[in-house]
């Protein structure tokens, strides 16, 4: 009958349904548990903070922009390590990242050391990176470019193996076939497929970096983050609200600016 | 032909895309009765898909005006209830992947819902209707499956059921079959006609390859280059009249 088969069918349909509820209440009960162990339910603290906030805000008003000029060569620091960085880890991983793909990678082992070496870079964070380099290298805006460049390679070499990985055979079995070496089943099959995914990424990564690289100063790796840093001691709150400002200016200045060249890239 | 208003008329029914120079599609008159099985002809880019989409306005006309029994679409309301009775099957398909058949099938019933109901399951009546409609299209043994595990012939024909899970007045379908292999391709649009003429629903297909369309449907309503260059029976279609409806375009060999 094929009514008994409709019914067997909206049974197995309800069976699937309380699954997904029972496994949306358990998620739903490791969020509140979190959220308990966190702190999120003690009110009493977190309406304590208010005043504490509002303090701040008024004193952060009207910003403080007397001290412009000392900021925009330090700007420009911050702008230049985010450049350098992003151009610095687009160019160890393009060939890490072909390592890292299955399919261009020479060996499997290779493979594997390589994702785990991406895998490394990404786990540490940025300001770790730039407290290593500056005892590395000493203070300045050349411990910054290599702490973002370092951390972005993580990043950008795991998004080209990707990438090569999804690339289409089609194209690359068509280079083979015309008995290219496999270094130009690469460089002619592969890479064409992959190149405007990562220059899209790399725009994208630019003005990651560039936010990143405000607070590098934080460490003294040079950039706007330090003098952000040094009023944030003093509890110059007013001449923070400025930098935040500022920094804010740059910023949508950055991404405006990526959103425009990627329109022009596609 | 003794029919009262009709179902569907298109009074010089004009598009133009933005930026374009040339109208996609020319001011454009044809009516479609109750019932009436209709092929769209042409090659690619004659415009039979933006005939098709002005129909339930996913493309809006630029000038002239659509009348469905008789009365021109002006609300927001009024186009819902016309796209509802009016089903639209793809060329591609269209299908939310990740989902089962039943699911995508279910997604025909939705315009009978409000939006905020439409959150909740559906009813056990809506069910039991989209089952049935995978039945006649062949997949009820399909229905939890999720869809990018089917066949091509067989996704297309959950897209069927999708249609007809809307209990429309009208189908509108798309080069239904162009992305299927010339049996399966068959198959699909008999099934298509017999669930039109079992259900008395009117059908307008596009299809860009003759034989099938002689299989489908008595009138032929051709296109060229945006134009209405041919509308009759198809015993009337003349075979100077097929190379020109194919003629300027990069098709060398006539489709056969």
């Amino acid at each position: 009958m094929a009514e008994d088969r409709y019914q067997s069918i909206l049974q197995q349909l309800q069976l699937r349904r309380r699954r997904r509820v029972l496994q949306v209440a358990l998620l739903l009960l490791v969020i509140l548990l979190c959220s308990y162990f966190v702190g999120l339910f003690d009110g009493a603290r977190l309406l304590d903070g208010i005043p504490s906030l509002w303090l701040m805000a008024q004193e952060s008003f009207p910003p403080d922009f007397t001290e412009w000029q000392s900021w925009l060569l330090p700007l420009l620091d911050t702008l230049a390590m985010s450049i350098v960085g992003t151009a610095l880890a687009l160019l160890m991983a393009l060939p890490l990242g072909i390592l890292a793909a299955r399919n261009t990678s020479p060996h499997p082992l290779v493979y594997r050391f390589v994702r785990g070496i991406l895998n490394l870079f990404r786990a540490i964070p940025e300001l770790v990176m730039g407290i290593l380099f500056v005892a590395a290298v000493g203070f300045g805006a050349l411990p910054g470019v290599l702490a973002l460049a370092f951390h972005s390679i993580g990043m950008v070499g795991k998004f080209i193996a990707e990438a090569i990985e999804h690339a289409d055979n089609g194209p690359i079995d068509a280079v083979r076939a015309t008995g290219a070496t496999p270094f130009q089943v690469i460089t002619h099959g592969v890479l064409p497929q992959v190149v405007p995914q990562v220059l899209d990424l790399a725009l994208y990564r630019w003005e990651y970096n560039f936010r990143a690289s405000t607070v590098m100063g934080m460490v003294g790796a040079g950039g706007i983050g330090l003098e952000l840093m040094s009023s944030l001691r003093l509890m110059n709150y007013d001449v923070v609200a400025a930098i935040l400002l500022l920094i804010l200016l740059t910023v949508t200045l950055v991404d405006t600016t990526g959103a425009v060249l990627r329109k022009r890239f596609k | 032909m003794g029919f009262g208003i009709p179902m569907i008329s298109l009074q010089q029914l004009t598009v133009t895309y933005p930026g374009a120079s040339r109208p996609a599609l020319l001011p454009t008159s044809l009516s479609f009765q109750a019932g009436e099985l209709v092929v769209l002809l042409g090659a690619s880019g004659a415009g039979k898909s933006t005939l098709l989409r002005s129909i339930n306005m996913l493309t809006k006309p630029t000038a002239g005006k659509l009348k469905v029994n008789g009365r021109v679409i002006k609300s927001e309301r009024s186009l819902r209830e016309h796209r509802r009775d009016s089903a639209m099957i793809f060329q591609q398909h269209q299908l939310l992947l990740q989902q089962s058949a039943l699911h995508n099938v279910l997604l025909g019933r939705l315009s009978y819902y409000s939006s905020l109901r439409s959150l909740l399951p559906m009813s056990v009546a809506d069910k039991e209707l989209a089952l049935h409609c995978l039945e006649r299209v062949g997949l009820l043994d399909s229905a939890l499956e999720r869809v990018d595990r089917l066949s091509g012939g067989q996704q297309q024909r959950v897209g069927i059921a999708r249609a007809l899970a809307q209990q429309p007045k009208v189908i509108l379908a798309d080069e239904p079959v162009a992305s299927l292999d010339p049996v399966t391709s068959q198959q699909v649009l008999d099934l298509l006609h017999t669930l039109c003429k079992e259900d008395g629903i009117t059908a307008i297909v596009s299809l860009h390859q003759l034989a099938l369309a002689k299989s489908f449907a008595e009138r032929i309503v051709a296109l060229s280059h945006g134009e209405v260059v041919f509308d009759g029976p198809l015993s009337e279609l003349s075979d100077s009249q097929v190379v020109s409806i194919y003629s300027q375009t990069h098709y060398s060999a006539l489709p056969l």
